[in-house]
């Protein structure tokens, strides 16, 4: 068996309302993998930017390529190789956690406290794929009651 | 010009020169149905289930090259052309369906019929539409048409709310689409055209493999050219049956898992298979890691994502088969003398010898091998020959001697047994100058029955050649083969009288059990100009050989009993 690989797709996609079905219906259909999908619309047009982080050997990311240009509004998919890749997560952490450590933490990771209520503190990071795993990581110590990680976004180099 | 969305849709209809529709109203699509009572820019023909009406346009389709239409209604006359849609779609058959949906303002409420039908047919569709506004509705049916026969051709279904079609405004049919998303290469890239050229020039054991897209491209005339030009021996798929013509000396015959041995050896042994509009289908290959494990690979296709998909191709060529072929047989002009590969020829005639494609012939009982070589001998090119899905169908595309392209109408990618009645009487319609049979086995033949009364009504004369085995052979087969004859329930003993089941419904029913009865009733049927079914007692056991068991290597065959021959 070929080895797999990750890799970050971008497709730019007409603004239509089936059309993220289209594109996680092939994904589905075909048996192909999804890690994380995040789709906003491009600012000043009629089109929307879908980054698909996936993984498989080289023939079925070829396949994935290849079957996305297949859909009608689609209009370009790019594999990103030399790309710029970032990811978010927000983190709720019990109000008795310590704010200047958990500020600290998030800080470390290009992030900081975005809201300090009467219960509980939110931190956010946005950073690359694997320093986000990290950081989850090293919320772990301070209890967290909840983590909403976004999907990855992409722009190539 | 000011008028209802259901005028628009007739009116575009016409615009697109459709002459035929078919299918079946209902609530949803009632509007529409108003407006074909007044118009008599088409024909309507109302088939008796709507999964017929969408094989009927496929067969339509099929035989002409043009788009097939149906209509249906929404909901459950929706779910029953999905699986109309999904035989079209593995074919790649240009139709465009449109269907009723319940109004907007009832979308997404579980409404009388509602059901999303732009949600189930995505899979199994090349596009499908939703129209949200009237304004649309001319520019989506252009578009349908255009992506249906564009490209890689395939089923577009067009969903429409009922009030669209009730509203009026103003009709402007475009006389051009631009769907800047959407352009498919036609043109095959010159440098790999060379290239693969030069490994034509270079190769001592090339093969030309047709696929179904030499059919869809209408790329016959030019690709036996190319045979002709460098006397390269050819095998066909399922699917390319008829497009080297059963007399081309150069036609090995059709490969895979009933191919005849020759072919199959042919794959197994080339240096340089040439595929032209095939797509290395698991029913074609056999084991992957074994198919043409000698040879280097040119693949021409239309559809990028074919290429690549299952074997490794060493020149890829994306485009339309005519443009490519044409200019391979520029480059190949003069550059390879005739004997270059006549060793090749002779091995692969060798094998021919060897193991021809053969059965054993009886005095006593039927053998369905035989009807369909009866019906080559007495009808050969007149006739265009459809079928259902079993061993019958592979008979056919073994024994009967197909002459010219859309001569052979099949499901092969989904292997529909029910395709065959409907697709008939769409073929009928489409070439009315030809006589149109279906060869048909006693299981496939009952699940589109209710056709009979459509052909009666409408006067369409399909011949309905039931080779009737009493069995759901090639599951019988396999069990014959692979389940130690445990025929779980494959036994079709119990029958209706099919002579009766014909004539109830209008049609004439006749019962033969022997080879003068068969040509009498044959002979009968084409002088009456009436549907008919002809019910054919062949040999129960009959096996469909050779046989490459599913994931096999090709040139592991099981072949018919030596002895057996001719
Ligand atoms: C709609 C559908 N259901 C089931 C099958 C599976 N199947 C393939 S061949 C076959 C038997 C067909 O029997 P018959 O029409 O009598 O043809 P025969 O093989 O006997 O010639 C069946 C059940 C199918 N292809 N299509
Ligand atoms: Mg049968």
């Amino acid at each position: 068996m070929m080895a797999e690989t990750r890799r970050v797709i971008s497709v730019v996609v007409e603004n239509e309302s089936s059309v993220l079905s289209r594109v996680s219906g092939l994904f589905a259909g075909r048996g192909y993998n999804i890690d994380t999908l995040t789709v906003a619309p491009l600012p000043g047009t009629n089109r929307s930017r879908i980054t698909i982080v996936t993984k498989g050997n080289e023939r079925i990311l070829e396949q994935i390529t290849k079957q996305l240009h297949k859909l009608i509004p689609v209009y370009k998919v790019v594999e990103h190789e030399e790309m710029i890749e970032k990811e978010m997560v927000l983190v709720k952490f019990p109000i008795e956690e310590s704010l200047a450590d958990i500020q600290a933490l998030c800080e470390a990771y290009n992030g900081g406290i975005v809201n300090v209520g009467v219960h509980m503190i939110i931190g956010m990071v946005a950073d690359e794929p694997n320093r986000i795993r990290h950081f989850i990581e090293a919320t772990s110590r301070y209890n967290p009651i909840e983590i909403v990680r976004g999907g990855v976004v992409a722009i190539e180099r | 010009m000011k008028m209802n969305g259901a005028q628009m849709v007739c009116e575009a209809l016409i615009a697109e020169g459709v002459k035929t529709v078919f299918g079946y109203p209902g609530g949803a699509i009632m509007n529409v149905y108003d407006e074909i009572y007044k118009q008599d820019g088409f024909e309507h023909i109302l088939n008796r289930h709507e999964q017929a009406a969408v094989h009927a346009a496929d067969g339509y389709a099929r035989a002409t090259g043009e788009v097939g239409v149906a209509m249906v209604t929404s909901g459950p006359g929706f779910t029953n052309a999905v699986t109309g849609l999904a035989t079209a779609y593995m074919d790649s058959i240009p139709l465009v369906v449109i269907s009723g949906q319940v109004p907007l303002s009832l979308i997404g409420t579980d409404g009388f019929q509602e059901i999303d039908a732009v949600g189930i047919s995505r899979p199994c569709t090349k596009h499908n539409y939703l129209v949200r506004e009237l304004s649309e509705l001319p520019r989506v049916l252009k578009e349908a048409f255009h992506i249906a026969r564009s490209g890689r051709p395939g089923p577009v279904l067009v969903d429409i709310p009922k009030d669209i079609t009730a509203e009026f405004g103003d009709f402007v049919y475009p006389d051009s689409v631009n769907i800047e998303s959407y352009k498919p290469t036609v043109k095959g890239n010159n440098r790999q055209i060379d290239k693969a050229v030069e490994a034509i020039i270079k190769a001592k054991k090339p093969l030309l493999y047709i696929g179904g897209g030499a059919v869809l491209s209408n790329a016959s005339d030019l690709i036996r050219q190319l045979a002709e030009m460098t006397q390269i021996p050819a095998v066909e798929t399922l699917m390319a049956r008829g497009v080297m013509g059963d007399s081309n000396p150069l036609l090995i015959g059709m490969l895979g898992m009933h191919g005849n041995y020759a072919s199959n050896m042919a794959m197994s042994e080339t240096d340089l298979v040439i595929a032209l509009g095939a797509r290395f289908d698991d029913r074609v290959t056999g084991k992957l890691s074994e198919f043409a494990r000698y040879a280097d690979i040119i693949h021409v296709d239309i559809d990028a994502a074919n290429i690549g998909k299952l074997v490794d191709v060493d020149y890829p060529i994306v485009g339309d088969l005519r443009n490519v072929v044409e200019n391979m047989l520029t480059g190949l002009e003069g550059a390879v003398k005739p004997a270059r590969y006549s060793d090749w020829r002779e091995i692969l005639n060798q094998y021919d010898t060897l193991h021809p494609l053969s059965f054993q012939d009886s005095d006593e009982v039927i053998k369905p091998q035989w009807v369909i070589e009866r019906i080559g001998q007495l009808l050969g090119e007149q006739a265009i020959i459809t079928s259902d899905v079993g061993q019958h169908q592979m008979w056919v595309a073994q024994y009967y001697p197909f002459d010219r392209p859309r001569q052979w109408i099949n499901s092969g990618g989904l292997g529909t047994m029910g395709f065959g009645f409907p697709a008939a009487i769409g073929a009928k319609r489409g070439c009315p100058d030809k006589t149109v049979i279906n060869i048909t086995g006693d299981g496939s033949i009952l699940m589109n029955v209710q056709e009979l009364v459509t052909a009666a009504e409408y006067k369409i004369p399909v011949i309905n050649v039931i080779l009737n085995n009493h069995f759901l052979g090639m599951v019988r087969q396999w069990q014959s083969f692979f389940y130690d004859q445990r025929y779980s329930e494959t036994d079709l003993s119990f029958q209706p009288n099919f002579k009766a089941l014909a004539e109830a419904c209008g049609g004439i029913g006749y019962d033969v059990t022997t080879k003068e009865e068969f040509d009498a009733a044959l002979q009968d049927a084409i002088e009456q100009n009436r549907v008919t079914f002809i019910n054919v007692a062949v040999n129960r056991f009959e096996n469909v050989l050779p046989m490459v068991p599913a994931g096999g290597a090709l040139y592991n065959m099981i072949l018919a009993d030596k002895k057996e021959t001719k």
